[in-house]
């Protein structure tokens, strides 16, 4: 047996040395970060979820990591927004319809600027502003409360043609959806709306893990193929490697300079970078005991100074 | 000293679909969603003038409510527009997060609320709206009276701040205003001075609950205060109290259940304030029925003789309890 000693995700939160990279928004002229450099990001904000939901004893860790390369490709180098200026408005909008996965964004957000890295430590705490599930009424940078499976793509189709009508061209708004939400009816009544009301300015992103609270969706609930739906519902679809880079970067691109609303079907695992969670069932909405919270960082830092060794930056 | 205008009875959502045109005139912001019910609800018209601001979504009212969301944290204000039981039953989850969490103003605008749109039955009579809105964090409830308070509703509820639910209705209304009242004020308006009882009403009950006045005063020689309750939500307290404090007994009177609406919020304020006896008009545990709007109200009981009735049983037990004054905010020493 080994003993546990002080577990490391109550330490003090490191600061990630980026070479001036961390906090660019992408409305900041630049080089945009490199491949590498974002997925060094991911391992960042894996590591920022793992210690939030490690302290806060409640959560969505595995729903948080399966989208982690996703939300580091939008904030970190797709979105063009800006954390001093939380209500331009002509920033791109992003909502997590899956809204359990709190903790990514609010790492994100975190390491933008949004608000104090510290803050992160609050989740789930009362009178803390990071939430359960995003809160646009507290928490800077969320654009709207999410939580309730199968809202967002409504929402965001409703910010979509907001944007529209006051001709803000150059926005678009991102909404990153669940196996769940694609169970949900109403995500489907969003399809159809998107496409009749022809909106070019909205993707939505299928975090497609195939596991769910009850189990894997084939068992569940199967989803089968979620690109031919959007398709059917006359949406350019496409489908990715969900933790492939250059994929998510080209993909979330691409779907920019549609004529119609763009879906991206994203082959992703629950969990991923944690190995004793990845593809596993019975960790969702189940937070990390000390033991697996420090084995998760002790595999995640591990591949945290791998990445930043490769990357040739000075702790 | 009927206050009945002698005019032909018109529906208060004709009033809510010229209304949110004039709005649409005075406000670029003002933004309309309906969901294959914009001839019924009246937003057709704004949809017709401003076919670029309007967004029918086909019967998909979840989708609707949440796009008014959406719609709203751009700095849209919308109107979304659909019967009474997809507003508030169907879509009550988007309705709750979306727009009464977020606080985001936009005005969940529900025609065809209670039993009196008649012949479609129990499926699409809402008779628990007012209560899941009422229960709802934040939400605001407009029941307006007659067509020419519905008008100044809607033209004020730009004003307000907030979400608010707003229930107008099928049938033909007659008039209680002579005119569009100049303000909505804080929404308690004593229509009809009177000593013996309170009648607080909302909605169609209003002008019902006028006419059981005159039939209490010619038959009786009771002398009823009507009270039009059209803010259900946030309601004026003190002037709920101010008139039970001059009747000791009150009857209320809503197109309602009994439970979560009219009568409890009237209850609430008096239970802990001034505590009379006051009965309730409105629906038991049970469901609506097919038939012609008027037919279904009577089998209800939600008519001026149901009113009056319903008083003859208050005011039987009024001089059982006797209360000093309430003490109002503001009033003199």
């Amino acid at each position: 047996m080994t003993k546990s000693r002080k577990v490391p995700h109550l330490a003090p939160v490191e600061n990630i040395p980026a070479q001036g990279l961390e906090r660019r928004p992408r409305s900041v002229p630049g080089r945009p970060p490199s491949i590498a450099e974002l997925e060094r990001y991911a391992t960042v904000l894996r590591i920022d979820c793992v210690r939030m939901l490690a302290v806060a004893k409640s959560g969505h860790l595995d729903s948080s990591l399966s989208a982690a390369d996703i939300v580091a490709a939008l904030y970190y180098r797709v979105l063009r927004h800006d954390a001093k200026r939380p209500d331009w408005p002509r920033r791109d909008r992003f909502v997590l319809s899956k809204g359990h996965a709190a903790p990514i964004q609010y790492a994100a957000l975190a390491r933008h600027g949004y608000f104090p890295h510290e803050d992160l430590m609050g989740l789930r705490k009362l009178d803390a502003h990071l939430q359960g599930h995003p809160d646009m009424t507290r928490t800077p940078g969320i654009e709207v409360s999410t939580g309730s499976l199968g809202q967002g793509l409504s929402m965001s189709l409703g910010i979509a043609l907001g944007l529209r009508l006051d001709k803000v061209h150059d926005a678009h708004v991102f909404a990153l959806l669940s196996d769940g939400d694609c169970q949900e009816g109403q995500t489907w009544e969003a399809a159809m709306a998107s496409a009749h009301f022809g909106v070019s300015n909205l993707t939505a992103i299928i975090d497609y893990n195939h596991l769910q609270t009850d189990g894997t969706t084939e068992e569940v609930m199967d989803l089968k193929d979620v690109r031919k739906k959007f398709d059917a519902f006359e949406w350019d679809a496409t489908e990715i490697d969900g933790h492939d880079m250059t994929e998510i970067v080209e993909a979330l691109e691409w779907s920019r300079t549609r004529a119609q609303p763009a879906a991206i079907v994203c082959r992703t695992k629950k969990g991923r970078g944690v190995s004793v969670m990845e593809d596993q069932t019975g960790f969702h909405g189940k937070p990390p005991s000390p033991e697996q919270a420090e084995e998760a960082l002790s595999e995640l830092e591990a591949k945290l100074a791998e990445q930043t060794r490769a990357l040739g930056i000075s702790r | 000293m009927s206050r009945l205008a002698e005019r032909d009875p018109v529906p208060t959502r004709k009033a809510y679909g010229a209304a949110l045109v004039e709005l649409g005139e005075t406000h670029e912001d003002v933004v309309a969603l309906d969901a294959d019910l914009a001839v019924s609800t009246q937003s057709i018209d704004f949809g017709k003038r401003f076919p670029e601001r309007f967004f029918n979504v086909g019967t998909a009212e979840a989708n609707m409510m949440s796009m008014a969301c959406g719609l709203a944290t751009t700095g849209k204000v919308p109107y979304a527009s659909t019967f009474a039981i997809f507003a508030t039953g169907r879509a009550y989850d988007q309705v709750r997060l979306g727009i009464a969490h977020n606080e985001l103003k936009i005005r969940v605008c529900a025609s065809h609320g209670g039993l009196s749109l008649g012949e479609d039955g129990a499926s699409h009579q809402m008779i628990e709206d007012i209560a899941l809105m009422r229960a709802m964090p934040k939400m605001q409830v407009v029941v307006p009276a007659d067509y020419n308070q519905a008008y100044r509703a809607v033209i004020d509820s730009y004003e307000w701040e907030g979400p608010m639910y707003m229930r107008f209705g099928r049938p033909a209304t007659p008039f209680v205003y002579d005119e569009v009242p100049e303000t909505l004020g804080g929404g308690v308006d004593v229509l009809r001075e009177g000593s013996d009882i309170s009648i607080f009403a909302c909605g169609h009950m209003v002008w019902r609950a006028l006419e059981a006045a005159e039939m209490l005063a010619r038959d009786q020689e009771v002398e009823a205060e009507v009270v039009n309750v059209a803010v259900i939500k946030p309601l004026d307290s003190e002037a709920v109290l101010g008139s039970l404090a001059r009747t000791g007994v009150a009857v209320t009177a809503e197109e309602h259940r009994k439970v979560g609406g009219l009568a409890d919020a009237v209850r609430g304020v008096a239970a802990e304030q001034y505590p009379v006896p006051i009965f309730a008009v409105g629906v038991g545990d049970r469901f609506g029925l097919s038939g012609t709007g008027e037919a279904v109200m009577e089998r209800f009981g939600l008519t001026a003789e149901g009113i009056a009735d319903t008083v003859r049983q208050a005011l039987a037990l009024k001089p059982v309890v006797k209360h000093a004054p309430p003490v109002l905010d503001g009033a003199d020493e």
